[in-house]
C-alpha cells in the first residue's frame, strides 16, 4: 500500500498517511470515489438521527415508574400453541442479515464486471429485503391488535408503543427505500447501464459498478441500524 | 493522453483494492449469523442481571463491527476516511452519559413527588 500513488501523489499508510491526504491541498478522500464520500457524510447524519432516537428511547425506558413490558412476552408467537419467545424477530434478524451477505458479494461480483452474478445478488437482497418489511407489516398489524398505541398499551408503560412505532417504523421506512433502490438497479445491471456507460439520473457522471458499493453501503448501514435496535428495543 | 492514461492507471489501482477475496466474505457471513444466534439464545434462555446486559452489548458490538469493518470496507478504508467517521461517535457517547444522569433524576422527582407524595 505504501508505494501507492493517485495523481501522483503517494499514499503513505496508518495515521501519518491521513495527516498527509488532509493537508495534501487535494481531495481529502484519496482513491474514494465522490459518491461513496457522500454516501457516507449521509449515513453518518443518519446514525445521528437513530441515535437521537435511541437514546429518548433509554432516557423514557429509564425514567418510568411503570413496568416497562416484557418484550420476550410481547413479540412471542404461538406455534403449535406453545409460545415462542421474539420467534418472529430472530427470523426478521436472519432474513436481514442474509440480504446483507447477498449484497457484499454483489458489490464483489459488480467490481469483478460479473454482470449477471451481480444482478441476480441484487435482485436476491431485494427480495429478502421486501420478506422483511412484510413480517414487519405482520408485526404492526399484530400488536395493533392487541391494542398497542402510542399513547398506552395493556402491557405495561404506555411510552412503548410510542418508542416501538417510532423507531421499528423510521427503520422500516429505510428499507422500503432501500428495496425500491435494489429493484432500480436489479435493472440497471441486468440492462447493462455499467458496460455501455450510460449515465444515471441527475447527473452527468457516468454509470460505473461504484454505484452498486454506493447502494450496498446504505444497505449494510440498514442491517447495522436494525443490530442495534434488536440489541436494544427487543433483547434489553 | 498522458492524463487518460494516469486516470486508468488509478482507477485500476482502485478496483484492486475493492475486490476481496469471496472466503472473506462467506465467513463473515457465517459469523454475523453465529453471532445473531447467540444473542438470540439469550433471550431464550433468559439470562438476567449483567450477565444478560454484558452479553448483548458483547454480540451486538462485534456484530456491528464484522459489518462495518468487511462488508461496508472501512478496513480496507484509508486513516482520513476512517477517523472522519468514527470520531463524530464519541460526541454520541457522551449525549449517552448525559441523559443516563437525566434519567436517573427524572425517575427520582417521579418517586419523590408521585410515590412519596413530596417533601
Amino acid at each position: 500500500m505504501s508505494e501507492q500513488k493517485i495523481d501522483g501523489f503517494e499514499l503513505k499508510p496508518g495515521f501519518k498517511g491521513m495527516a498527509s491526504d488532509t493537508g495534501s491541498d487535494q481531495t481529502m478522500f484519496k482513491g474514494v470515489h465522490w459518491g461513496k464520500a457522500m454516501m457516507w457524510i449521509f449515513l453518518l447524519s443518519d446514525t445521528f438521527v437513530f441515535s437521537c432516537f435511541l437514546i429518548s428511547y433509554m432516557k423514557g425506558r429509564g425514567s418510568t415508574i411503570v413496568d416497562w413490558p416484557n418484550t420476550s412476552e410481547v413479540f412471542s408467537l404461538y406455534v403449535g400453541g406453545v409460545p415462542v419467545p421474539l420467534l418472529l424477530i430472530a427470523i426478521m434478524t436472519f432474513v436481514l442479515i442474509t440480504s446483507s451477505g447477498t449484497m457484499a458479494l454483489a458489490v464483489k461480483y459488480g467490481y469483478e464486471k460479473n454482470r449477471k452474478m451481480c444482478g441476480w445478488l441484487i435482485l436476491a437482497t431485494a427480495v429478502g429485503g421486501l420478506t422483511f418489511v412484510g413480517m414487519q407489516v405482520f408485526e404492526w398489524s399484530k400488536l395493533i391488535h392487541e391494542g398497542v398505541r402510542p399513547w398506552g398499551n395493556p402491557f405495561g408503560a404506555s411510552q412503548f408503543g410510542s418508542f416501538f412505532f417510532m423507531i421499528t417504523g423510521f427503520h422500516g421506512f429505510h428499507v422500503s427505500i432501500g428495496v425500491i433502490f435494489l429493484f432500480i438497479y436489479t435493472y440497471k445491471v441486468f440492462a447493462g447501464h455499467y458496460e455501455s456507460k450510460k449515465r444515471g439520473w441527475f447527473t452527468k457522471m457516468k454509470g460505473d459498478y461504484v454505484e452498486i458499493e454506493i447502494l450496498g453501503l446504505y444497505w449494510h448501514f440498514v442491517d447495522l441500524v436494525w443490530v442495534f435496535i434488536f440489541a436494544f428495543f427487543y433483547l434489553w | 493522453m498522458e492524463e487518460t492514461n494516469k486516470m486508468n492507471e488509478s482507477t485500476k489501482k482502485e478496483e484492486q483494492t475493492s475486490t476481496q477475496k469471496i472466503g472473506i466474505y462467506l465467513w463473515i457471513w457465517l459469523l454475523l449469523f453465529v453471532l445473531s444466534f447467540f444473542s438470540y439464545m439469550v433471550d431464550w434462555y433468559q439470562f438476567q442481571g449483567m450477565l444478560r446486559w454484558s452479553l448483548i452489548l458483547f454480540f451486538m458490538f462485534l456484530k456491528a463491527g464484522l459489518i462495518m469493518a468487511f462488508f461496508m470496507h472501512l478496513f480496507w478504508e484509508r486513516y482520513a476516511l476512517v477517523n472522519v467517521l468514527l470520531w463524530p461517535m464519541t460526541a454520541i457517547a457522551c449525549f449517552i452519559f448525559l441523559m443516563t444522569a437525566e434519567f436517573k433524576y427524572t425517575l427520582f422527582s417521579r418517586f419523590f413527588y408521585f410515590v412519596v407524595g413530596g417533601a
